[in-house]
C-alpha cells in the first residue's frame, strides 16, 4: 500500500513534467542546499580506491595492483582506503565522510560513453534518454530566476545538466567574466542550432551578472587542473546570487596499463582538491548546507589485466562528504567471490538510489521526480 | 575512362530527364555556398559565382578533382629525422629530462601549426575536412601518445586514405604504432589480452555501440595479440611469441583468426558501412541522418569495396542534402570558425601556431581530442565557455593591429576595401556569403563596423 503510494506519486511526478506542467511541490525545493558532483572521468578503479584488504579473493586476483595490507589506510575491519587518500581521513573521523559500496546498474555496459550517457540521464541499460537527470529536475522545480543557474559545470561538458535547464559552463571566473562583456542576449523564436546559441548566450550573460569572482579565499587550492576547477567551484558558490548544483570534474582514470602510479596520483589529486573544497566552503560557512559526491561511468575489473592495468567494469565504490552527512560505509562489499561470466563484480545499490538521496533527501522534492521510477534513497543524510 | 566518362554523363543526362531534374540544373548561388561552405571552409563569392553555374554532380566532380590535385606544405623538419627511441625519462638527469619536454612540446606545437597552415592555404579544403574526418574517427591524442613524430606518422597515413578505402585505412590504423599506445594494443599480450583497442574498435571506428558482446571484445583481443611496435624504429611489429594461436569467435565467426582476419570479419557486417555513413551525414547533412537514406549509400559504399569517395559522392548530391531544412543547421567547428573566418575575410598570417592554439581553446586542439570518441560536435561545441571565447576571438581577428591583441595574432591583417569590393555594388551582397542564414540582428552598412557586428551575431556561428 505503501509502495503503491510512492509510485502513483512518482508517475505523476513524470507526467506532470512531460506535460510541461509545474507540479505542486516544484516550489518547495530546498536549493539553499547545494550539490556538488565531482566526476572521476575514465571509469575509476574502486576497488583500489575503497579496498577490502582483508579479503583473500583482492590479492589473488591482482598479484601486481593490489595495494599492499600494511600500506592501506584501514577504516574499519573490513574496509580501507588507498594510501593517496590520507588527506581524507579527517573527515572520515569527523563521521563527514560516507563511502557507498556496489554501486552499479542491472546490464551494465562496460563502453565510457553509454555507460555516462547511463549515469547522466539515469536511464536503464537499454533505455536512451536525452536530457540529463537534473536537467529533468530542474525543468520541473527550477531554482530561483535570481540565482545565477541552475547549474554550473566547470569545464564543458554538461552530463546531468544536458537539455533544456539553466546551466553554464565555467572555465574560470575571472575569463567567464572578461568575455561575458561580448555577450548580447536576445530573445527570439528560433530552432534547432540557433535557438541553442541564443540560449546559451542569454544565461552567460545572466550568470555572469550574479558572479564577482573576486572572494578572498585564506584556503590554499592545490595546483593543477583539478585544484583550479575546485577553485572556481568555490568562486561560483561564493556569489550571492547563489546556485543550486556545481559539477567539477578530474579526468584520467582509464588506467588500462601501468595503473599504480597514474591512480596514486590521480587519488593524491583528488584528495587534496577535495579537501581544500571542504576548507573554502567552510569559510563560507556552507559546508553544512554541501552535498559532495563523486560518480564514475564504472569501476574496473576485478582481475587486474597482463599489462598492469585494469579493463573495464561495473560496480563500483562511491563517496558522499558534507558538514551534514551522516559517516560510514553504506552498501556491501565487493562481491569478489560472485563475479559476473566476464571477471566483473555484482552491483547492489542502483546508481539512482544516490540520486533519489539528492532529490528527496537534500531538496525536499518527491525523491522519484525526475528518475521516472522509485529508488530508495541511501540513509548518509543527517536530519 | 571516356567511356566511363560518357557513362556518367549518359547516367546524369537519363537522371535529369526520368527523376532528378534538380541533379543536373545548375546549382544558382545558396546551393553553391551550401556545399563549399559544408564542404571546404568559407568559400569566397568568386567561388560561389563559379559553382552557382555547375549541375551537382559537375560540381562534386570538381571538389573531388581538387582532393587529386592538392599539394601538401613541407612538414616541420624534424619530421625527416631518423627514429629515436623515447630515453627512459627514469633515467635522464632533471635537465636532460626537461630538454626532452621541452623538445617534445616544441614538436607538438611545430605539427600543430603545419595543419593549420596547410588549411589555411590548401587548393583542396574537402581533403582537409576529410583528413580531419579521420582524425576525429580513428582518435589518438598527443596527450597519451607524447611522441609527435608518431602522430605525424599516423597523420600522414589518415591523409593517405582519407579518399580512398576505407577498408585499407581500417587495417592500416590498427597498426599503427601512435594508435597501438593510444588504446593499449601494444600492450595486449596473450593469457590476460588488453581490451582496449578491442572494444573500441566495434564501438567506434566499425559496427558502433550496441552490435557486439563482451564475448566478441574479449575474442577479438586475443586475435590482436602480439602486435607491437619495434622499440629502435617506431614502427609496427609483430611478435609471435605474444600471440595467442588459438581458436576464437568473432560474431560468429569461429577459427583461428589472427589480427587481419579478425578486423576484415568486422567489415563484413553491414552496421559498419551504416555507421561510416551516419557520422558523414551528421558531419555534412545534419544531425538527423535519414536511415534508409544512410542505408542507401552503405549499399553503394560496401558495393564499392568501401570507397570513401563513392559514398561521400551520393551524400553530396542527394536530396537530402541540399533540403533548405538543412541549411545553417550544422554548428561551426572551431576550426571552421577560425580556418574560415581568416580565408573569407582573405586575412594574411605571418604565423598560423596562435591560430592553432585559438581553434584549441575554442575546443578543438589538433592532435590532440578530448578522448577515443573524439570531439562530440554538434551543438556540443557551443556552450557558455566556447561561446564567449569564440566571441573573442572573432573581436580579436578584427582589431588586427589595434591594442588588445594578443598572443601573436596580430598580423592577421584585413583590407577591408578590396574585400567589399569582390561584391561589387550590391549593398548586401557580402552577407549572402557571410551568412548561411538570416542574421539574428539585421546588420547594415559596408565598413567594419557592420563586418564586425556581423561576426558577433549568434547566425555566424552557423553553416
Amino acid at each position: 500500500m505503501h509502495r503503491r503510494g510512492f509510485l502513483k506519486t512518482a508517475a505523476a511526478a513524470t507526467v506532470g513534467i512531460a506535460m510541461g506542467m509545474r507540479p505542486a511541490w516544484a516550489d518547495t525545493a530546498q536549493y539553499g542546499n547545494l550539490l556538488v558532483l565531482v566526476e572521476l572521468k575514465g571509469g575509476n578503479d574502486g576497488l583500489n580506491t575503497v579496498i577490502p584488504y582483508m579479503e583473500p579473493a583482492y590479492y589473488a586476483l591482482r598479484p601486481r595492483l593490489a595495494i599492499p595490507r600494511d600500506q592501506a589506510l584501514a577504516l574499519d575491519a573490513t574496509t580501507a582506503l588507498h594510501p593517496s587518500l590520507q588527506p581524507l581521513l579527517p573527515l572520515w573521523q569527523a563521521r563527514e565522510m560516507a563511502i557507498v559500496q556496489s554501486v552499479g546498474y542491472p546490464d551494465a555496459n562496460l563502453s565510457h560513453f553509454r555507460s555516462i550517457e547511463i549515469w547522466d540521464t539515469a536511464s536503464r541499460s537499454n533505455e536512451y534518454l536525452t536530457d540529463g537527470w537534473l536537467a529533468r529536475v530542474f525543468k520541473a522545480a527550477p531554482a530561483p530566476r535570481h540565482y545565477v543557474a541552475d547549474g554550473i559545470v566547470v569545464g564543458s561538458e554538461m552530463g546531468p545538466f544536458a537539455g533544456g535547464t539553466r546551466a553554464v559552463a565555467i572555465a574560470g571566473t575571472a575569463q567567464f567574466l572578461r568575455q561575458a562583456r561580448l555577450a548580447q542576449p536576445a530573445d527570439l523564436p528560433s530552432t534547432g542550432a540557433l535557438a541553442h546559441i541564443l540560449k546559451i548566450e542569454r544565461e552567460a550573460a545572466q550568470a555572469a551578472a550574479g558572479l564577482s569572482g573576486d572572494h578572498p579565499f585564506r584556503t590554499v587550492f592545490p595546483a593543477g587542473a583539478f585544484g583550479r576547477a575546485v577553485q572556481t567551484a568555490a568562486q561560483v558558490i561564493a556569489a550571492k546570487a547563489g546556485v543550486a548544483a556545481v559539477k567539477i570534474s578530474i579526468d584520467g582514470f582509464d588506467t588500462h596499463r601501468g595503473q599504480l602510479p597514474v591512480h596514486a596520483r590521480l587519488l593524491q589529486e583528488l584528495a587534496d582538491g577535495l579537501v581544500a573544497l571542504r576548507s573554502a566552503l567552510v569559510e563560507l560557512r556552507r559546508w553544512d548546507s554541501t552535498l559532495v559526491m563523486t560518480y564514475s561511468e564504472f569501476g574496473r575489473r576485478a582481475a587486474e589485466n597482463q599489462s598492469g592495468g585494469t579493463d573495464h567494469g561495473t560496480a563500483n565504490a562511491h563517496f558522499a562528504l558534507g558538514g551534514r552527512v551522516r559517516g560510514g560505509v553504506y552498501g556491501p562489499p565487493p562481491g569478489l567471490n560472485r563475479l559476473d561470466g566476464n571477471g566483473n563484480l555484482p552491483y547492489a545499490v542502483d546508481f539512482r538510489d544516490l540520486y533519489a538521496t539528492v532529490i528527496g533527501g537534500w531538496w525536499g522534492l518527491p525523491s522519484g521526480a525526475g528518475l521516472g521510477a522509485q529508488f530508495r534513497p541511501v540513509g548518509f543524510l543527517r536530519a | 575512362m571516356k567511356s566511363v566518362m560518357f557513362r556518367r554523363i549518359l547516367a546524369a543526362v537519363l537522371a535529369c530527364a526520368t527523376v532528378l531534374p534538380a541533379a543536373a540544373a545548375q546549382l544558382g548561388f545558396d546551393d553553391a555556398r551550401h556545399l563549399l561552405n559544408r564542404t571546404g571552409f568559407a568559400a569566397n563569392a568568386p567561388e560561389i559565382r563559379e559553382f552557382s553555374r555547375m549541375s551537382r554532380d559537375a560540381a562534386v566532380d570538381r571538389l573531388l578533382g581538387w582532393t587529386d590535385s592538392a599539394s601538401t606544405l613541407p612538414a616541420p623538419e624534424w619530421t625527416r629525422l631518423v627514429y629515436v627511441p623515447p630515453p627512459r625519462l627514469k633515467e635522464l638527469s632533471d635537465e636532460a629530462r626537461k630538454a626532452y619536454q621541452r623538445e617534445l612540446i616544441g614538436q607538438a606545437r611545430d605539427l600543430k601549426a603545419w595543419w593549420m597552415a596547410q588549411m589555411l592555404t590548401t587548393t583542396s579544403p574537402l581533403s582537409e575536412k576529410m583528413v580531419l574526418f579521420w582524425h576525429n574517427h580513428f582518435v589518438s591524442s598527443l596527450r597519451k601518445v607524447r611522441m609527435p613524430l608518431l602522430m605525424y606518422r599516423q597523420h600522414l597515413t589518415l591523409r593517405q586514405h582519407a579518399l580512398g578505402s576505407f577498408r585499407d585505412m581500417l587495417h592500416a590504423l590498427a597498426r599503427d604504432p601512435a594508435m597501438l599506445i593510444y588504446l593499449d594494443g601494444a600492450a595486449n599480450r596473450k593469457g590476460k589480452p588488453n581490451e582496449n583497442f578491442a572494444r573500441e574498435v566495434m564501438e567506434l571506428f566499425t559496427l558502433g555501440e550496441g552490435h557486439y558482446t563482451e564475448r566478441d571484445v574479449k575474442e577479438l583481443a586475443r586475435a590482436l595479440t602480439g602486435w607491437s611496435i619495434d622499440r629502435d624504429t617506431g614502427e609496427f611489429m609483430f611478435r609471435s611469441f605474444l600471440h595467442d594461436t588459438g581458436i576464437k569467435t568473432v560474431l560468429g565467426v569461429t577459427g583461428a583468426h589472427d589480427g587481419t582476419a579478425a578486423l576484415d570479419i568486422l567489415l563484413t557486417r553491414p552496421e559498419t558501412a551504416e555507421f561510416i555513413v551516419a557520422k558523414l551525414w551528421r558531419e555534412f547533412v545534419s544531425l538527423q541522418p535519414d536511415a534508409s537514406e544512410v542505408r542507401r549509400i552503405a549499399g553503394v559504399f560496401r558495393a564499392r569495396r568501401y570507397d570513401i569517395r563513392a559514398a561521400l559522392r551520393e551524400l553530396l548530391v542527394s536530396d537530402a542534402f541540399y533540403d533548405v531544412r538543412n541549411r545553417a543547421g550544422l554548428v561551426k567547428s572551431p576550426v571552421d570558425l577560425v580556418v574560415g573566418t581568416l580565408r573569407q575575410f582573405r586575412m594574411t598570417v605571418a604565423d598560423p601556431l596562435p591560430f592553432a592554439l585559438a581553434a584549441g581553446r575554442l575546443g578543438q586542439d589538433l592532435f590532440a581530442p578530448p578522448n577515443v570518441r573524439g570531439w562530440p560536435g554538434g551543438e556540443a561545441w557551443i556552450n557558455s565557455t566556447t561561446l564567449l571565447s569564440r566571441k573573442q576571438f572573432l573581436d580579436m581577428v578584427f582589431r588586427g593591429n589595434e591594442a588588445g591583441m594578443q598572443r601573436g595574432m596580430a598580423g592577421a591583417q584585413f583590407e577591408g576595401d578590396s574585400w567589399f569590393g569582390q561584391f561589387g555594388g550590391a549593398p548586401d551582397g557580402w552577407q549572402r556569403v557571410v551568412f548561411a542564414g538570416q542574421p539574428v540582428s539585421p546588420v547594415t552598412g559596408q565598413g567594419m563596423d557592420a563586418l564586425r557586428a556581423a561576426v558577433q551575431d549568434p547566425a555566424y556561428q552557423l553553416k
